[in-house]
């Protein structure tokens, strides 16, 4: 087999393969984690009865929502009714391409690299693809011709205006260091520079992180679907596998969103301080494994979030981005680039 | 052009934030509530009527369908009126256990109460660790009544029969943990930024305007009125309780929310009062055996879990009652939701309704 076979073809293909599963695999896993964490939180069993540990849990729903009747309301628009899910999911899957989980590897003597491309747009690609899918929200929303999913639909609209704004502008700083969007120059500008950038730009991270949880729909941000205000706002008529389309998602964008959190901000792959030598034992521990740790980290931390925190009020909501983080974002901006002129 | 329309949305009857079959009806103007309007009726069981059809002493279970909630205040406004009505002395032993139980009834309304409007608000875990909670009381009244939920623990007269061993432990058990239990769900929520967000300035009601629609319990307690009928026409041992009413200041959702925590640490203070100097002695006075009572009629109201419940009841000497008319306080306090809401968002509505603790058994009578 020629080598170009291999390059082109073979390899890409067993990258998407991988991708694919990493996504459907830790979406199983968070559908799991989050009943466990919760339940752990709120004094109770959480799943413990199908598989050991409740492992199969995510298995069984997903074989009750595809077994589930599929229903579409009598006067819904039938054909934006059943796109909207597909809308939503797509999008975010295309992210995950540039998403690195590594640096380089070698197999079979052949160095591969831990990620489907590496543009040197990448970020903005990322972050572009990422609120795309707010479509297939609007749509669904709107399509079920009901008054509670328009409602959803309407308010998931106004957030991700206010809130892509807030998350455009905290990745800002960061480029000032990295001077590149490629996701994997920026971490290898933190490792160059021997400093995770949440140390350098902690304001930028919390913007960053609270930004990213508001655009993932998660609670205290979980407005769209609100069940207690909407009933279950955009995807209230949806049932069965378009649902669970809907919910792949959420789980999805907050996958990609703490993936982003460890590229952009925790040294993505890299173990703490990679240049000190001093802590090269930790260099035992592969650097994918890493990076499931921190984005561990921050999984946990949307979970831990959602049991404990009360949900915002849709206006507070907005006023917390246009009056809170977009001008503390621009102030953040122009300090930053301040302090890096008076030190050049 | 575009032109503004506003759109009629039915909250309810099978919304999850209206706390059992309630209808609003909301006109919104986008998220704003431009008017609204509570329609009831749709759990309508007729129970005024059972009771004109029924003994007295049989009407009394039906009493717990009420408010489900809070089955024991229910029954104790029932015997009590009836046994006003007959003039009847009930032992103190009885007149202990009961307050005991109402008491602790009030301390598990509440706990249902701020688990579901924490829910309303989004907070999720509070709901559980509330349920936890009533769980341990639940435990209590099937030690007394041997039902959990429509608990018929009180006869006319006193009670069908004393309190089995271990019960002391047990409420003492209880009311020695709970406090800390309340610092819990204070730490999660009294000074969280978003709850805060959520409730202060949101469903204002005055004292003037609480006073006039007829509130009662909490509500018209958050609004800074020190109404509370276990202290203004004392029944039962309650004057003998020490204890304290808290209020509010401007009545709105924080309001009421801090007035139902505080009662439900005076709550726990009355049963550790009552359980401490709980005397010995009979628990069912000498009532005849077919409860028949002189014509006539009588008005009592107690102040359950959610403000004052009354029975109204006209005898005409005979073992069914001619009349009985309930003044249930959910029922009275709902006509203050359009008040609250108008004006508002979609949003506040659930913590409105949230705040005022209302039970559709009692609405749909």
């Amino acid at each position: 087999m020629s080598s170009h076979i291999i390059d082109w073809l073979i390899i890409p293909f067993v990258k998407i393969l991988a991708i694919f599963g990493f996504i459907v695999i830790s979406v199983l896993l968070l559908v799991w984690l989050e009943r466990r964490v919760v339940g752990f939180i709120q004094s109770r069993l959480g799943p413990n009865r199908v598989g050991p540990f409740g492992l199969l849990q995510t298995v069984a729903d997903t074989i009750k929502l595809l077994l589930k009747e599929d229903i579409v309301p009598h006067k819904a628009d039938r054909r934006l009714f059943n796109l909207g899910p597909i809308v939503v999911f797509v999008p975010l899957a295309v992210a995950f391409a540039l998403i690195p989980f590594g640096g380089n590897i070698k197999i079979f003597g052949k160095e591969v690299s831990l990620y489907l491309a590496d543009l040197n747009i990448g970020l903005l690609f990322v972050i572009a693809f990422s609120s795309l899918g707010i479509f297939g929200i609007i749509l669904g929303g709107w399509a079920a011709n009901s008054k509670y999913p328009l409602l959803g639909s309407l308010r998931s609209a106004a957030q991700m205006v206010s809130y892509e704004v807030a998350l455009g502008l905290s990745i800002i700083s960061v480029l000032f260091f990295s001077k590149s969007l490629s996701l994997v120059d920026i971490v290898e500008a933190q490792k160059q520079m021997g400093v995770w950038f949440i140390f350098i730009q902690p304001v930028a991270f919390f913007i960053f992180l609270i930004a990213g949880i508001a655009e993932t729909n998660r609670c205290p941000f979980d407005l769209p679907e609100a069940e207690s205000e909407l009933v279950g706002g955009f995807h209230t008529e949806y049932s069965g596998i378009k649902f669970a389309f809907y919910f792949l998602a959420e789980y999805a964008h907050m996958v990609l969103i703490s993936a982003l959190v460890v590229i952009l901000f925790l040294g993505g792959w890299y173990r703490p301080f990679p240049n000190v030598e001093f802590l090269s034992f930790l260099d035992v521990v592969p650097d994918s494994v890493w990076f499931i740790l921190k984005f561990g980290f921050f999984i946990y931390l949307y979970i831990w979030i959602r049991g404990t925190f009360p949900r915002y009020r849709y206006d507070q909501l907005l006023e917390l981005s246009w009056k809170g983080l977009i001008p503390l974002a621009l102030a953040n901006i122009i300090v930053t680039g301040f302090i890096l002129i008076l030190i050049r | 052009m575009i032109e503004a329309k506003e759109i009629i949305v039915n909250m309810g009857p099978q919304h999850p934030s209206t706390h059992g079959v309630l209808r609003l009806k909301l006109w919104l103007d986008g998220e704003v509530v431009v008017k609204s309007e509570p329609i009831i009726g749709y759990l309508h069981r007729g129970v005024e009527k059972l009771g004109e059809h029924r003994t007295y002493p049989q009407f009394g279970p039906v009493t717990d369908r009420l408010d489900y909630i809070a089955s024991v205040s229910n029954n104790l406004a029932w015997v009590e009126t009836i046994e006003k009505l007959m003039g009847i002395e009930v032992p103190r032993r009885a007149e202990f256990i009961r307050v005991i139980l109402t008491e602790l009834t009030r301390i598990a309304s509440h706990l249902v109460w701020l688990g579901t409007h924490a829910l309303d608000i989004g907070a999720m875990s509070v709901v559980l660790y509330c349920f936890r909670e009533r769980e341990a009381i639940l435990d209590v009244f099937e030690m007394v009544t041997g039902a959990r939920l429509t608990t018929h623990a009180f006869r006319i007269g006193g009670l069908p029969k004393d309190v089995p061993d271990g019960f002391k432990e047990k409420v003492l058990e209880f009311v020695n943990v709970f406090p800390k239990y309340i610092d819990d769900y204070e730490r999660l929520l009294t000074k969280n930024r978003i709850w805060l967000k959520r409730t202060k300035n949101v469903g204002v009601i005055t004292a003037e305007d609480a006073i006039n629609i007829g509130l009662s319990g909490p509500s018209i307690r958050g609004s800074g009125v020190k109404w509370d009928i276990r202290k203004s026409n004392p029944y039962s041992v309650y004057s003998e309780m020490d204890f304290i009413i808290p209020t509010g200041e401007i009545g709105d959702v924080y309001d009421r929310y801090l007035v139902r925590m505080e009662e439900m640490r005076q709550s726990t203070r009355i049963v550790k009062q009552a359980i401490e100097n709980l005397p010995d002695g009979e628990v069912m006075a000498k009532v005849p055996k077919v409860i028949k009572p002189p014509p006539g009629e009588v008005y009592h109201s107690i102040e359950a879990p959610k403000g004052e419940l009354g029975y109204y009841v006209v005898s005409d000497g005979s073992t069914i009652p001619y009349r009985v008319r309930i003044r249930p306080p959910s029922f009275v306090n709902l006509q203050s939701l359009s008040k609250l809401i108008d004006g508002h968002l979609v949003a506040d509505v659930v913590a409105a309704i949230g705040s005022l603790d209302i039970v559709l058994g009692e609405i749909d009578r």
